[in-house]
């Protein structure tokens, strides 16, 4: 008897725009997946490549991020810099074999509660299509009795 | 004027304090040389394959003052890009080239090695063209296949860390352990992310010297990953490392415009 397969999404958001927005879906109860754990940082900026390493190593099978729209940045360039960073760090994913169709960016502001449901939604159900994030979890567990 | 003549006269002008070159090692190998007196001088040979760029950053080098060292194309391309990180000074270096009769020449200050590499534009070696392209023409798994068979040889020696110019930090990522970011023994996960990392830290500063690749000892193509990090910069800013000594880092900076295809 095993349980149908629900998938880890790990949402690394911003506090100034996402994570607002995320609180607004919520007071605005409009219901949306429960698969997500949320992880609020100070900007996009903040994220970093390796933080999104440790995510699938630990067994999350899909990540979100996001953050405020360009333009909208609490600390003006953050999300700018973010960006920049993601377009090499996407190719080179890429490159490596790593499955960049489990790694899904967005900008979301504190005015879109109703785009972070949608997005969540969107994200948990291709994931679950997809299925666990086995080739990553298989690597992490390697030697591992 | 060939290698040991130019040596000798820089060292007993005492212009330089150090030339850096190579000699002969043991079963026909080249190995680096750093000839601090002109009688030292006398075995330099110009013809090695490493990068001696990565030496010029070292603390022991910086303290001997300035110093002169035998550069090809991807040595000048290296220092340009040290000099744009503001981790070598213009007048620290001299770097001498060999023309193709054998003639060692100097070349003082950026600007000239800007004009002189203006020449040669950067071209990638014919094997790793094609083992990009083959990598390109493959499909997600199949390259996930390749890069973990390939990354299932690393032993974690860091030589591709060591032999590279631009790896200078004093506290390596590699080495924090709080956290402990990649897991320290040569384990699948942790060779995966050092070498993830390693790419992504080299971004927009790998100068494509190809280095890291050579001084694997067990031959994984490590290059190809910087090559494919600094390709995508260049593909996407266009800019390309090692190109001037007043380079912006591409990922410290940014264009309102800059266009992607991929958020939401």
């Amino acid at each position: 008897m095993t349980e149908p397969f629900e998938p880890k999404i790990t949402a690394f958001v911003c506090n100034w725009c996402t994570y607002a927005g995320a609180d607004l879906t919520g007071t605005s109860r409009i219901k949306y997946q429960s698969n997500v754990r949320v992880l609020r940082l100070p900007c996009t900026g903040r994220i970093d490549f390796m933080l999104l390493a440790k995510a699938f190593a630990r067994g999350a099978d899909g990540i979100i991020i996001s953050g405020c729209h360009p333009n909208d940045c609490h600390y003006t360039s953050g999300n700018y810099h973010a960006r920049r960073r993601w377009m090499i760090y996407r190719n080179l994913m890429d490159f490596m074999g790593i499955d960049t169709q489990r790694i899904t960016f967005s900008w979301v502001s504190a005015a879109e509660g109703a785009k972070w449901a949608e997005l969540v939604n969107e994200v948990t159900t291709g994931i679950r299509a997809m299925g666990p994030y086995a080739e990553y979890k298989e690597l992490a567990n390697a030697g591992v009795e | 004027m060939d290698l040991r003549e130019k040596a000798k006269q820089l060292l007993e002008s005492g212009e330089v304090k150090a030339v850096l070159g190579f000699e002969p090692g043991t079963h026909g190998t080249r190995r680096p040389a750093f000839a601090r007196s002109a009688a030292r001088s006398e075995k330099l040979t110009f013809d090695g394959e490493q990068n001696l760029a990565s030496y010029v950053t070292r603390k022991e080098v910086k303290r001997l003052g300035r110093v002169a060292l035998a550069a090809k194309p991807d040595t000048l391309r290296a220092l340009l890009q040290l000099m744009a990180e503001r981790q070598i000074k213009e007048q620290d270096v001299l770097p001498l080239i060999e023309d193709g009769a054998g003639q060692v020449s100097e070349l003082a200050g950026a600007e000239a090695i800007e004009q002189h590499l203006a020449l040669s534009p950067k071209e990638l070696k014919p094997e790793d063209r094609a083992l990009l392209d083959r990598l390109g023409k493959m499909t997600r798994q199949e390259r996930w296949d390749f890069w973990q068979g390939e990354l299932a040889r690393c032993v974690k020696c860091y030589a591709c860390r060591s032999s590279c110019p631009m790896c200078y930090c004093e506290h390596c990522t590699m080495d924090c352990n709080r956290p402990q970011w990649v897991p320290v023994p040569s384990h699948a996960l942790g060779n995966l992310e050092y070498h993830m990392t390693r790419a992504m830290h080299l971004a927009g500063r790998c100068v494509e010297c190809g280095d890291c690749g050579r001084a694997c000892p067990v031959g994984i193509p490590v290059h190809l990953l910087t090559f494919n990090a600094e390709e995508s910069v260049h593909a996407q800013f266009g800019q390309r490392a090692g190109a001037s000594s007043k380079l912006d880092y591409a990922l410290s900076t940014f264009r309102p415009d800059d266009k992607e295809t991929f958020i939401r």
